[in-house]
């Protein structure tokens, strides 16, 4: 019902958002493209001229980038593989009727409210330090020596920590799900003969699959730009740069803003790639 | 076999005592159907049957044997659902076999047993199907499907025909009417429609609020109803329910009459009334006459097109060999 006047009224008021969005993805995206392709070092001789591809190349063949996207790989499967495990356990677990829900279920969320730097400092200083973390408490409790988390097996304190902050995520998408499976065909498959493991298996399992398809899409979009828990709790030492921090590091410590930016393309692309090959399963799953 | 017996079963949720003890024989291959309105019960009633739901005391024997803690899986019946409740993920092969593969029968035995039940449900087409892709029929026809291939004691049917539309179901009615007779398998049957009731039926029990009202055979129910509950809830349309003096001329609380036992003449009759609505179904007319001294309005049956008009006087006279009298607490005086 709108009239010429007020349409363009709207698209007047509507351009200040417009403009300001396409600024805020449009500026940044052109300024790497423009020093990826630059030797651009601010502290050790300023801008050098164009290098062509040669960043690129030299981002590639550094002896860290294989190593960085290993632990990428590492720490975004491991946290989906925890988070999309219990996920689906607390989800039936909550799905469960019982007293004080509404409560429960607002508790079980609350990590998902955290910052992640605040998330990461709790976990590095109180859970997983050495001598007065719990953990350490609990060991010595035992008679075991403290394990030194972050140094000893700093990937799977890392992937602790992420997991903590996601689960209750998955949880939450898992758990709407549950709530939507028809009961009947659950007692449907019971008639059938179909323990309670099957009935998980052939019945609940499937069901979820949407659900669970649409939690990996999203975090791993997510965890790909996982970088205030390790900048927190390792810094990126012990094995644990990722390709996020990898860049983070040639800009601010190398100083070498060509080189960090030809990362940054890098991880552009990879990030489309994932998304794109994920949005390929759930319209799949969709069109079902 | 299929001989169930309930001997003082009784339904509790919480305080709520939704099935009071309540005995019940199904003799082997009989066709029971629990007819009630809604929230009376039957549904609770087939799923402790069926032991979706735990008895909170009485005994369920099926042939004989103690089957009340006995879990479903077990108890060698088979269940249709009122949303047929078929798996969305799987193929209409997989749904029909998949209580086979949990029995853990063979690859060909499962095979042959499906393409049996697809032969006897004119499934056989739509076998790679997904339930998705089917009709509201064809997807009754699936859950049929699966219940059969397990060879099952019983059948219990939850309200199967009420997702579907009028005609379809009057179709599926025969359906299951015809595979009752071929299979000879005892069936029970739920619904709150009298006339699947009384059209499938060997067997009709009426509930109302957990408590049986009358057992018997269709036209038992219809000829001697135990009590004004189910003379009311038999029989469509219902039977015209009279108190007052009128039924007081018959010695009792309340006379029943129903539309067909009803005579109408222009001049002399017991009595006298005015026509007000009228329905042509063109085999039959029924009218709602309103008589003096009569509360509410009676419905009347014709045969064949009468030509009655709104507002018109005519005269009723019930058949008094039909006519069914009850007492103060609505219970039948013979």
């Amino acid at each position: 019902m709108a009239t010429q006047s007020s349409r363009s009224a709207a698209r007047i008021m509507m351009a200040p958002a417009v403009f300001l969005l396409l600024v805020w993805m449009l500026v940044p995206l052109c300024m790497t493209l423009w020093f990826s392709l630059r030797d651009y070092r601010p502290l050790r001789g300023g801008d050098l001229g164009f290098v062509g591809l040669e960043n690129f190349a030299r981002f590639v063949s550094s002896s860290s980038f294989w190593p960085a996207v290993f632990t990428t790989v590492l720490i975004v499967g491991g946290v989906l593989l925890v988070s999309i495990v219990f996920g689906v356990l607390l989800a039936m677990l909550l799905d469960q009727p019982m007293w004080g829900q509404g409560v429960v279920r607002i508790l079980v969320i609350a990590p998902f409210f955290v910052m992640p730097t605040v998330s990461a400092l709790v976990w590095k200083n109180m859970f997983m330090d050495p001598t007065n973390g719990v953990f350490a408490h609990i060991w010595r409790a035992f008679g075991a020596d403290p394990v030194v988390w972050l140094t000893d097996v700093p990937i799977l304190s890392l992937i602790l920590i992420i997991s903590w902050q996601w689960l209750p995520f998955a949880t939450l998408i898992l758990l709407t799900a549950f709530q939507s499976l028809d009961s009947e065909q659950l007692e449907a498959a019971e008639m059938d003969g179909a323990n309670p493991l099957a009935r998980f298996f052939f019945i609940a399992l499937p069901h979820l699959s949407r659900a669970i398809t649409i939690v990996i899409l999203i975090q791993t979009i997510f965890l790909l730009a996982v970088f205030a828990e390790i900048f927190v709790t390792t810094g990126g030492a012990f094995g644990t740069r990722t390709l996020t921090y990898l860049i983070y590091q040639r800009v601010l410590e190398s100083q070498n803003v060509g080189l960090g930016s030809a990362g940054g393309v890098y991880a552009i692309i990879l990030a489309n790639i994932v998304a794109l090959f994920l949005m390929r399963i759930v319209g799949k799953n969709l069109d079902r | 076999m299929g001989r169930i017996t309930l001997d003082k079963v009784r339904k509790a949720f919480g305080d709520v005592e939704v099935i009071p003890p309540l005995d019940l024989t199904i003799e082997d291959g009989e066709f029971v159907v629990f007819v009630g309105p809604s929230g009376c019960g039957k549904s609770t009633l087939l799923r402790l049957i069926a032991g979706l739901e735990d008895v909170s005391g009485g005994e369920i024997r099926i042939d004989g044997q103690d089957a009340t803690m006995v879990p479903p899986a077990k108890r060698g019946l088979a269940m249709v659902f009122q949303s047929y409740a078929l798996y969305p993920h799987m193929s209409v092969r997989k749904n029909i076999a998949f209580p086979l593969r949990m029995a853990g029968l063979d690859r060909a035995e499962q095979e042959r047993r499906v393409k049996a039940a697809a032969e006897v449900l004119n499934l056989t087409d739509y076998l790679d199907r997904r339930p998705g892709q089917l009709s509201g029929g064809q997807r009754q026809r699936v859950a049929i499907g699966r219940a059969i291939v397990r060879e099952p004691a019983a059948f219990l049917f939850d309200e199967p025909l009420s997702n579907l539309d009028a005609a379809l179901r009057v179709g599926m009615r025969l359906e299951i009417s015809e595979l009752h007779k071929r299979l000879k398998t005892t069936m029970i049957y739920v619904t709150h429609d009298q006339v699947e009731a009384m059209t499938m039926a060997d067997k009709i029990v009426v509930l109302r609020a957990g408590n049986i009202e009358q057992v018997g055979s269709p036209l038992e129910l219809y000829r001697a109803p135990r009590n004004t509950f189910v003379a009311g809830f038999i029989g469509s349309p219902k039977m015209n329910l009279i108190t007052g003096p009128v039924a007081a001329q018959h010695d009792a609380t309340t006379i029943g009459i129903r539309p067909e036992h009803i005579r109408v003449t222009e001049g002399a009759g017991d009595w006298q009334g005015t026509v007000g609505v009228s329905e042509h179904l063109g085999s039959d007319t029924f009218f709602h006459v309103t008589c003096a001294g009569i509360a509410e309005p009676l419905t009347v049956r014709v045969g064949g097109e009468v030509d009655l008009r709104y507002g018109d006087t005519v005269h009723l006279t019930p058949d008094p060999e039909h006519l069914h009298r009850f007492d103060a607490q609505g219970l039948r005086i013979a």
